[in-house]
């Protein structure tokens, strides 16, 4: 399933004209400061809105297309929508909720498959309940089951946690993560979010002023400086795909190996060989340009460095490569000055923390 | 405790106002849907013009009823002549009037309700495949239950209550068109009519408390329903 979106349009003086393709089952992110255009694209891949022109193709369906005049209205699109605010029909069941979708779906899931996301959602305590008084995070489970049980070819989620708190945040997160392992369906997750973005998505779409500035893998956009830059955002720690090599029990330990080095973190209970995400936060990372021996951090990681940014008054960004691995290291201009840094040179980086996101059991 | 005139006043009453307010309910629910959800040149003066019997002296009303729907007018000659329908001096006609001076109640208290539901659901009915109709039927109608029946209420309160409509239009024929107010009045213009009179209005007093108390109970069941 290969979905192709380009859109123009004018809302005032503000332009959106975008030409992108989502290739592949996964999450794509499309990242960028409010008013960048985000909402508008997914509402036209929906439907929900009309761009001036634009093509978009799901599958091998033409949905949109105005040079033709094809327009598919929302209805027959078969694009899964979650919406910021839930967005639950308040006079029905939990259960009626998610087999809204389900019944006008044209190619219906089994009871089966009901039962299944049902419990991937952890939603069988709330079935029977009414949607007024459940919490924000259950809330968004729902309509993230409703809009799975629609059959949908793909799913749009346009800042589903923008309005929760971090525990709400954290009682949706792995279940998208889980999604995303899953690999069945190519979403396209509008966010603000570096943190999000960093922890959920596989390939990033950076907008700015309605056009797109950059696009590429996770790990290489949160950790390119002029991309970042150019949004305004600072740039993120690093995003690294390892996997657990080793448990070092009577430490209380794991290894995470990776492309470029090990990080080791507080012992996990995963089996070896598992895949994980891990995140750093350029905050976290500090720089020395010889190997330092009487230190108390665990993970000391040699590298090269690759770029030095002014980044505000007092601050550098400093980006790092660890075999495949890209690393961001904020340190102020002193610092840099001191140690003399420049791209080329070879550094030890010190993370202070490594974020390990938990895991959906 | 009630004789058999005051038994028939009442009973028509409830007949004629149940019947106004359900014929004119699916024009009210139209009415309420075109003017909350879409928007269409001349807007505000069909908005006004559905207002106009709430503003209008009812016996104005009743007198273009009688101009248009008379048995001698143009379209009630026709109608009688061609399905025998006569609205002049029968209890079609008082139900009639009392439909078309209520009708604002009904539209405006289901105008609101519609308004008040979020536009968002139905954006998101529709990415789940529900067509125009689907969502009117589904999402609208019963989220805006508590206008429907507070609108239902109202208009029924109000038909009780009609008199110069329907006096004008059909006149005040024992157990055709004789409703509680207008026994009440003829009770007033007979000699020694006071005590009849006073009963009835204990009548329709008593009428309007069980109407209210029902309305309370009523509310509060649909909200629950409607999850608010």
């Amino acid at each position: 399933m290969s979905i192709s979106v380009a859109l123009r349009h004018d809302f005032g003086n503000f332009k959106l004209d975008v030409d992108f393709a989502i290739g592949k089952p996964g999450i794509t992110a499309l990242f960028g400061p409010s008013g960048a255009g985000k909402s508008s694209i997914v509402n036209a891949i929906a439907g929900l809105l009309k761009p001036r022109e634009g093509r978009i193709v799901i599958g091998s369906e033409v949905v949109l297309d105005t040079a033709r005049r094809i327009f598919v209205p929302p209805r027959q699109r078969r694009v899964g929508y979650l919406f910021q605010d839930a967005r639950l029909f308040p006079h029905m069941s939990v259960e009626t909720n998610l087999r809204f979708g389900w019944r006008r779906a044209s190619t219906r899931a089994s009871e089966e498959e009901f039962a299944h996301v049902v419990s991937l959602l952890g939603l069988e305590p709330l079935l029977a309940r009414r949607p007024a008084k459940l919490s924000g995070g259950e809330k968004g489970r729902i309509a993230l089951g409703r809009a799975l049980l629609s059959s949908p070819r793909m799913l749009l989620l346009d800042e589903p946690l923008s309005a929760l708190d971090a525990a709400r945040k954290n009682e949706i997160l792995p279940y998208l993560e889980r999604l995303r392992d899953e690999a069945k369906l190519p979403m396209l997750y509008v966010s603000h979010s570096l943190d999000e973005v960093a922890r959920l998505a596989d390939t990033v779409i950076v907008l700015k002023d309605g056009r797109i500035a950059a696009q590429g893998s996770v790990f290489d956009m949160l950790t390119d400086l002029d991309v970042l830059a150019q949004t305004g955002t600072p740039s993120y720690g690093a995003v690294i795909d390892t996997r657990v090599t080793a448990h070092r029990k009577d430490e209380g330990l794991s290894v995470l190996g990776f492309d470029g080095g090990e990080l080791i973190v507080p012992s996990l209970d995963k089996p070896l060989g598992t895949r994980l995400r891990v995140r750093i936060r350029a905050e976290d990372v500090m720089l020395a340009t010889e190997e330092p021996r009487m230190i108390s951090a665990n993970n000391v990681l040699s590298c090269k460095i690759g770029a030095v940014r002014v980044n505000g008054p007092a601050h550098a960004d400093v980006q790092l490569s660890c075999g495949k691995a890209m690393f961001v290291a904020r340190i102020t201009h002193a610092s840099c000055d001191r140690l003399a840094l420049a791209p080329g040179m070879q550094a030890f980086a010190i993370a202070k923390s490594v974020l390990v996101d938990p895991q959906a059991d | 405790m009630l004789d058999s005139a005051e038994i028939e006043a009442l009973l028509l009453s409830l007949r004629i106002a149940s019947i106004a307010v359900l014929c004119a309910l699916p024009f009210a629910l139209a009415a309420a849907a075109l003017l909350s959800h879409s928007r269409f040149p001349g807007k505000s003066l069909v908005d006004g013009a559905l207002h106009l019997p709430l503003v209008l002296p009812p016996v104005v009303v009743g007198y273009l009823l009688l101009l248009t729907l008379g048995t001698r007018a143009p379209l009630g000659g026709w109608l009688l002549a061609h399905f025998g329908i006569r609205f002049a001096f029968s209890w079609k006609g008082a139900a009639l009037a009392s439909a078309i001076i209520t009708f604002p109640f009904q539209v405006r208290a289901i105008r609101l309700s519609m308004e008040a539901i979020d536009g968002g659901l139905g954006d998101v009915a529709e990415t789940l495949g529900a067509s125009r109709l689907d969502c009117f039927i589904n999402l609208t109608l019963p989220l805006a239950l508590p206008g429907i029946v507070a609108g239902a209420i109202t208009a029924f309160a109000a038909c009780l209550g009609e008199f110069g409509a329907i006096i004008t239009f059909v006149s005040s024929i024992p157990g055709e068109t004789r409703t509680l107010p207008l026994a009440i009045y003829s009770a007033l213009q007979s000699p020694g009519g006071e005590v009849e009179a006073a009963r009835l209005s204990m009548l329709s007093i008593a009428l309007a408390l069980a109407g209210v108390t029902l309305a309370e109970f009523a509310d509060r069941r649909i909200r629950m329903f409607a999850g608010r």
